[in-house]
């Protein structure tokens, strides 16, 4: 019986897999969700920046891969700028990212119709250079970009007007799949302070810099996105479960679905490993 | 002389710049937006480079009918056609450049990025075995990772999110900081490499 179950076809379970992450959408199970400290601290920061004050930036760096855990992050985030008023300018770090970046804006700008380009918020255009482009902001952003994402210049932008380097920043959100140069470049040359969005399996990886406060807060993953969420309809009064709470029931089940695989593994493994032996 | 001058160019750059970081007169910091900005405009000429190549590989695998060539044939008439309409039809909202990038690109990305799930699913029954000491306390500390970043694991526990926070924080960051250390002091022993031409795999081989 072990060495059938040791040989199963693993069609089986990727299907098992499908049944589990399909059935949650069907059936929502609204599972509680407690927030972690890195989520609220990134929260509260953004929550600290007073309307109409120093803008935030959010960076696109990942493409459309890492979408399903940054996408809801992403909208979250821009949720509570406009909800508060807070300026924001969106931007790619690579290229694709800029493409998500005006995604993200269309999905979020259907709730807040009065938000306008140049005035609450500016789209930037891609620049080639990564690290460098960190840096160039840093000098001065209006000769890093020259326009915005739509060819108007930024010094014809009312909201740029004030805005040229990071001293007019208030805080740098970059939502990664990857590596950030922003930690590196903006935070230890410019002294900016670094929000993260970052995928789960990346969460790890972005520790040392929470314990070092070069990064004030992080979302990680899908899980972290949920956080946010519970944290936007608890103090901004949005309603409704959202993309990532709704993930979440889904990613529920498989991770439960996923260790019972292991462990079940795991024992035909011994099993079989014991009777070779006896044998 | 082909690589004598890149490499004087590189440790002449490299130690002008170490110079410069230490100077915060305003020629100083004159200079430095300079070259950030020569470094973006050689960025770019590395991005048409990079087109170049694209076109080079996949012409070159389409023109010696190679395995898999078909594919090559897709994305040449991808990339002229999306560039294209891009160029002429703009990339502003409601663009069709914009409709091609949301409908086809993100969702074949995402597509591709999913399927990694039901492969974990698989290698984690296959594959994940306690068979040494370390490779069950992996195992232990997988469970209670995966267990704990769900909401289940605080319906089962309430402590669990903490604990498994406080794992993140302490034995997972641990590690994770040893890498970092090992790779920044890693990058710096390079970095010196390039800069005194011992290193010259940027120049293309070692002849």
């Amino acid at each position: 019986m072990w060495n059938k179950i040791l040989g199963l076809d693993r069609r089986w379970i990727f299907l098992l897999t499908a049944v589990c992450i399909i059935l949650p959408f069907i059936l929502p199970m609204g599972l509680p969700m407690q927030v972690s400290p890195p989520v609220q601290n990134l929260y509260d920061k953004i929550d600290a920046i007073p309307p109409n004050g120093p803008a935030l930036v959010l960076d696109f760096n990942c493409d459309a891969s890492t979408l399903p855990e940054l996408g809801p992050m992403a909208i979250a985030i821009l949720q509570q700028c406009f909800k508060k008023n807070i300026k924001v300018i969106l931007m790619g770090l690579s290229m694709p990212g800029v493409g998500i970046a005006q995604a993200m804006l269309e999905e979020v700008k259907v709730k807040f119709p009065d938000k306008q380009n140049g005035i609450d918020y500016v789209l930037m255009p891609y620049v080639v250079g990564f690290g460098i482009v960190v840096l160039r902001m840093g000098e001065d952003i209006h000769k890093t970009f020259e326009t915005d994402y739509y060819g108007t210049p930024l010094d014809s932008l009312p909201m740029m007007q004030g805005i040229h380097n990071y001293d007019q920043i208030a805080l740098v959100v970059c939502l990664t799949g990857s590596v950030t140069p922003w930690i590196a470049f903006a935070n230890t040359r410019y002294g900016q302070e670094i929000g993260l969005g970052v995928t789960a399996v990346m969460a790890p990886e972005a520790y040392p810099y929470l314990q070092t406060n070069q990064v004030v807060g992080m979302i990680g993953g899908l899980k972290g996105a949920a956080e946010y969420e519970t944290l936007l309809n608890k103090n901004l009064g949005f309603e409704g479960r959202k993309t990532a709470c709704i993930g979440m029931d889904s990613q529920s089940i498989v991770h439960i679905v996923m260790i019972l695989f292991i462990i079940l593994g795991n024992i035909a493994y011994f099993a079989t490993k014991k009777r070779v032996s006896n044998t | 002389m082909r690589r004598a001058v890149p490499l004087r160019i590189c440790l002449i750059m490299g130690i002008v710049m170490i110079i410069q970081f230490f100077i915060p007169h305003r020629y100083s910091q004159d200079f430095y937006t300079k070259v950030l900005d020569w470094n973006i405009i050689i960025g770019i000429f590395a991005l048409v480079l990079g087109i170049q190549s694209l076109f080079h590989s996949e012409w070159t695998k389409v023109r010696r009918r190679r395995s898999g060539w078909g594919f090559s044939v897709v994305t040449i008439v991808a990339v002229i056609v999306v560039a294209a309409i891009g160029i002429w039809g703009g990339i502003g909202e409601g663009s069709v450049f914009i409709k091609i990038y949301r409908n086809l690109t993100m969702s074949m990305q995402a597509t591709m990025f999913a399927l990694l799930g039901f492969y974990m699913a698989s290698a984690a029954f296959r594959a994940f075995r306690a068979r040494t000491k370390e490779a069950t306390v992996l195992l232990i500390a997988a469970i209670i990772v995966m267990f704990g970043r769900v909401p289940v694991g605080d319906l089962v526990w309430h402590k669990l999110p903490d604990f498994v926070e406080w794992i993140l924080m302490y034995p997972s960051m641990a590690v994770q900081r040893g890498i970092l250390l090992g790779v920044a002091l890693g990058s710096a022993a390079t970095s010196l490499k390039i800069l005194l031409g011992i290193e010259r795999g940027w120049l293309g081989g070692s002849k």
